[in-house]
């Protein structure tokens, strides 16, 4: 059980962490100032999340881990992030693509963890909804009004949907942590938020005049088994790379 | 008879200690007008004061932290520690009326309305059917025919928006 719950901990986490570290490498790059501002804010919200995330799985490993250790002395297969977080940031529709879906799953996934009985987790959740729900606010905004705005930006979210698509199927895919992790009513059954996320898709889709791609098709996943695509590796190595040169460095 | 629970100071010398510790961010209110001071306690000698963060992620908590074992230590306690409570979570609600009026002299415009538990709202209705942004009056001159430039600002409790009365861009402490 505590095992699983670590496991389950780590994913949630490794989530937020690996989303805020893609998001932080547009600072200063932003298309407008605005949107620099808004990125950055965003990555800020989730890191805040990982840090509650990673320190309550260190002190229930009880081993001398801490948010830290875990954020910068674990190598990729040690990390328990879904494949979805670490795509590269590409264009901004690109990172756009890959926002609004995760905010509409973590929006589903924090409201189900409100009721968790765990009550640590269920506080951090209580905390990160009402952020989550104003970054998908925001996302979904700037999904509408690129989708349906100019010519080119259409075609360059549809494009950016249809290459980040494949990646949302394991949002929904559950395992042996999942399982116990329900029964024991710390979380939440996968599968179960598949439904509820189509249909907020599909609604802001339909207002974007964007495509849904199609069922089926080439589903990766292992992510939240370890099991990541190269760009999670050079992700870690610019994240840890002052941590493993100088551990413990501080300032 | 024990000295030293004589010599303790009392909790409302303490809460009223604390209500002169400033915001790192906007140091025109206090930590107890921003409503993020919860609980302070006596457990035998160490002073716990609760503290319940804004944004998950806002840097001014840890500033704060030291913030308040500073002004501790300068009344001469020396043993006081944090403790951070996250349920219930921080919201603007909680701001004193003090704090908006200071807000709005300092030239950031309070949050308007009160905060709608936005967890509980139903997720078709966070799209562009979202209820629209709040109107803010100009804390410069009070014209409410305002626009957000953007929904993120300089911190992460803040939006930003134009004044189109008298064109000064302006702060907006969002409702959250």
């Amino acid at each position: 059980m505590s095992a699983a719950r670590h496991e389950y901990l780590l994913r949630l986490g490794d989530n937020a962490l690996i989303l805020s570290q893609r998001l932080g490498e547009w600072c200063g790059k932003g298309p407008a100032l605005e949107e620099d501002m808004a990125l950055t804010n965003v990555a800020l919200d989730l890191l805040g999340q990982a840090r509650l995330l990673l320190s309550l799985a260190a002190e229930a490993a009880g081993n001398g881990a801490d948010e830290d250790s875990l954020a910068y002395h674990r190598d990729d297969r040690e990390f328990r992030n879904v494949l979805l977080v670490e795509q590269p940031n590409g264009n901004y529709a690109d990172t756009l693509a890959r926002q609004f879906l995760f905010d509409a799953w973590s929006s589903l996934a924090l409201r189900r963890l409100l009721t968790s009985s765990d009550a640590a987790i269920a506080a951090i959740a209580e905390k990160a909804v009402k952020e989550v729900s104003y970054h998908l606010r925001r996302s979904s905004d700037l999904m509408v009004r690129l989708g349906d705005g100019s010519e080119r930006s259409h075609a360059m979210l549809q494009t950016a949907i249809d290459k980040v698509w494949p990646y949302s199927h394991e949002l929904f895919i559950g395992d042996a942590v999942d399982a116990e992790m329900t029964a024991a009513g710390i979380g939440f059954d996968p599968a179960s938020l598949q439904d509820e996320w189509l249909a907020y898709v599909r609604e802001v889709f339909a207002e974007a005049t964007l495509k849904l791609p199609a069922a089926g098709g080439w589903m990766p996943k292992g992510g939240k088994q370890g099991l990541h695509s190269e760009h999670l590796s050079k992700l870690l190595a610019e994240m840890q790379v002052l941590q493993r040169s100088h551990p413990g460095a501080s300032w | 008879m024990n000295a030293a629970a004589v010599d303790k100071p009392s909790l409302d010398t303490i809460w009223h200690w604390l209500a002169e510790v400033p915001d790192p961010e906007i140091p025109v209110i206090s930590i107890t007008d921003l409503g993020i001071v919860r609980d302070v306690r006596w457990q035998e000698e160490q002073l716990v004061v609760t503290v319940t963060p804004t944004y998950s992620g806002c840097p001014a908590t840890e500033v704060i932290a030291a913030s308040i074992r500073e002004a501790m230590a300068a009344h001469g306690i020396a043993d006081a520690k944090m403790e951070t409570r996250l349920s219930p979570a921080w919201t603007t609600d909680w701001l004193t009326v003090d704090a908006k009026t200071k807000l709005r002299d300092y030239g950031i415009a309070p949050p308007v309305g009160l905060s709608t538990g936005e967890q509980r709202i139903d997720i078709s209705r966070l799209t562009r059917r979202a209820p629209p942004a709040p109107v803010v009056a100009c804390p410069r001159c009070a014209s409410t025919n305002t626009e957000m430039l953007s929904q993120f600002g300089s911190t992460p409790c803040k939006s930003l928006y134009r004044c189109k009365t008298c064109l000064e861009p302006f702060d907006y402490f969002k409702c959250h």
